[in-house]
């Protein structure tokens, strides 16, 4: 048995991909930036994926820019938002407590730099309020940057409505949809959204590849000098079969994303129905604003790093927030930012279910869950504490 | 390669004496919920000798592991050596930890030194 259920971590390579990148690496290996025919050849490959990729979101080709992935694009977007707003004397920015780590310590770095950084409430939902991201603007706000949807909880944010309270006051606005991109349908300009980060591994493309997309307009400074490639905001040649993989996996994701959807939001709804059959346990976030695959839980008295060791024994890949799994005496920062205390925190479960899932996938994950949870509860001092009353249960 | 070694793996998967002792004569209890680790020990202790010793945990898979192992060294065995017990051994015994786990043989360790201390202290207790 070998279920993968990680798919928020990443995805499995699509065969359309890996054809279209294989294809591509034989027969265009010219640079891009020659004049000559292979080299033009190559161009050509390359525009033709911006311009698929641009398609998907409802952006112009031109409005797309090729990064090593997510991260990176978040970087660059932050970071020249930011920079811009301060030659205007603007050096406030908002976002929220939960966001990835690329965002939040790009935010840190700022913050050295003289920039005043306001994190939203998430609220016990995860879901953030888009009268409080008004709310929290100020004349000298240059930059607001909020996640489509989280990376550990799932949920989904009203990014159209953060988008309109930016436009209306003329403020920057960016979305980490790292998670988003694939799954869910977005619109740029529907959404007044000024900048967006993608990564390719997040929809069963290949590693190391992302983009941003930027409006037409908008500050843009590179962080990496050279070369004029991407009209100069990102210097070097470029990474045309991860880029070609990446538009092909993109495009078979959208054509089959209603379908998948509402497929996988039964087997979501499913799992947590199964899981919240076990006692003192809680799925964090949103159960309906979230993505259609995220199945996120805490169950009190247990570790999660146990718990992941012991599914994998059962040949479930899944992760946790805990401490013990993060590499820090803290557990994740999505779960506090929620309002789970740390006791619980650590006994969290992330599944992320995909397109190679199926009914059984679930059936099995719930039973093994169970019994993995009741193991560990059968040897767990917190949980005897718990069970006789010595201490007060959470959940 | 794997995270764990497969001596930790082996305790992890199958740890030794969990459980809890009714008449334990001795008992510690380390670490806390908050920081994701908390260990058990309860000890029977006849004539200085470790007769029985189980435990519990609330932890990571080196926890656990860490946990099992110390308890397999310390029955059978006088007080004396049980008190010379250290962390580097537990890790050498299950062939070593991640460096950031290292914490989890410590508190292996700290959990055998409370269980004698509360020994100590029901000992003298008694002897009032």
């Amino acid at each position: 048995m070998s279920i993968y259920a990680d798919h928020a971590a990443t995805t499995a390579m699509s065969e359309a991909a890996i054809e279209a990148m294989t294809r591509c690496m034989r027969e265009y290996y010219g640079n891009p930036s020659s004049l000559y025919r292979i080299g033009q050849q190559a161009k050509e490959v390359l525009e033709q994926a911006r311009e698929d990729i641009a398609s998907v979101i409802h952006a112009e080709s031109r409005e797309i820019y090729f990064t090593s992935g997510g991260s990176e694009a978040d970087n660059q977007a932050i970071r020249s938002a930011a920079l811009a707003g301060k030659k205007k004397g603007k050096n406030h920015i908002i976002s929220t407590a939960f966001e990835h780590h690329a965002v939040l310590h790009t935010l840190e770095q700022l913050k050295t730099e003289g920039f005043e950084v306001t994190l939203l409430d998430v609220h016990e939902n995860g879901v953030i309020r888009p009268e409080e991201v008004e709310a929290a603007l100020r004349p000298e706000t240059c930059l607001v940057t909020v996640m489509y949807a989280n990376n550990e909880i799932g949920t989904i944010q009203p990014i159209r409505e953060i988008g309109a309270v930016c436009r209306a006051h003329q403020v920057l606005f960016h979305t980490d949809a790292v998670q988003a991109v694939g799954p869910l349908s977005i619109d740029v300009q529907a959404e007044n959204i000024d900048y967006l980060s993608a990564s390719s591994h997040k929809f069963h493309g290949p590693k190391g590849v992302g983009f941003l997309y930027a409006r037409k307009g908008v500050p843009l400074l590179p962080l990496i000098n050279g070369g004029a490639q991407e009209k100069g905001k990102r210097a070097g040649t470029e990474n045309l079969p991860g880029i070609v993989g990446m538009a092909a996996a993109l495009k078979e994701t959208v054509a089959e994303r209603d379908a998948e959807a509402v497929r996988l939001t039964g087997l979501r709804d499913r799992l947590i129905a199964g899981l919240k059959e076990i006692p003192h346990s809680a799925l964090n976030g949103d159960a309906e604003k979230r993505l259609p695959g995220n199945v996120s839980f805490c169950f009190e008295g247990i570790e999660g790093e146990s718990l992941l060791l012991l599914l994998d024994e059962k040949g479930i890949s899944a992760s946790s927030g805990s401490a013990c799994t993060s590499g820090s005496l803290d557990p994740s920062h999505v779960l506090l930012a929620i309002g789970r205390v740390h006791d619980v925190a650590h006994g969290s479960l992330r599944l992320t279910l995909g397109r190679e899932n199926t009914p059984e996938d679930v059936e099995y994950i719930i039973s093994a869950v169970k019994d993995v949870v009741s193991y560990l509860r059968g040897f767990s001092p917190v949980w005897r504490d718990l069970q006789s009353g010595k201490t007060p249960f959470i959940l | 390669m794997a995270l764990y070694s497969e001596k930790v793996m082996d305790h992890f998967l199958h740890p030794r004496n969990v459980g809890v002792i009714e008449d334990a004569n001795a008992i510690g209890e380390v670490g806390n919920a908050k920081c994701g680790d908390i260990m058990k020990m309860y000890l029977k202790i006849k004539d200085d000798i470790v007769e029985d010793v189980k435990f519990e945990t609330f932890g990571c898979g080196s926890a656990i592991a860490s946990s099992s192992m110390a308890t397999e060294m310390i029955k059978g065995k006088p007080l004396s050596e049980v008190r010379t017990l250290t962390n580097k051994a537990v890790t050498e015994a299950l062939d070593g930890l991640p460096a950031h786990k290292i914490h989890c043989s410590v508190l292996a360790e700290e959990a055998i030194k409370s269980a004698l201390e509360d020994y100590e202290n029901r000992k003298n207790a008694g002897n009032q």
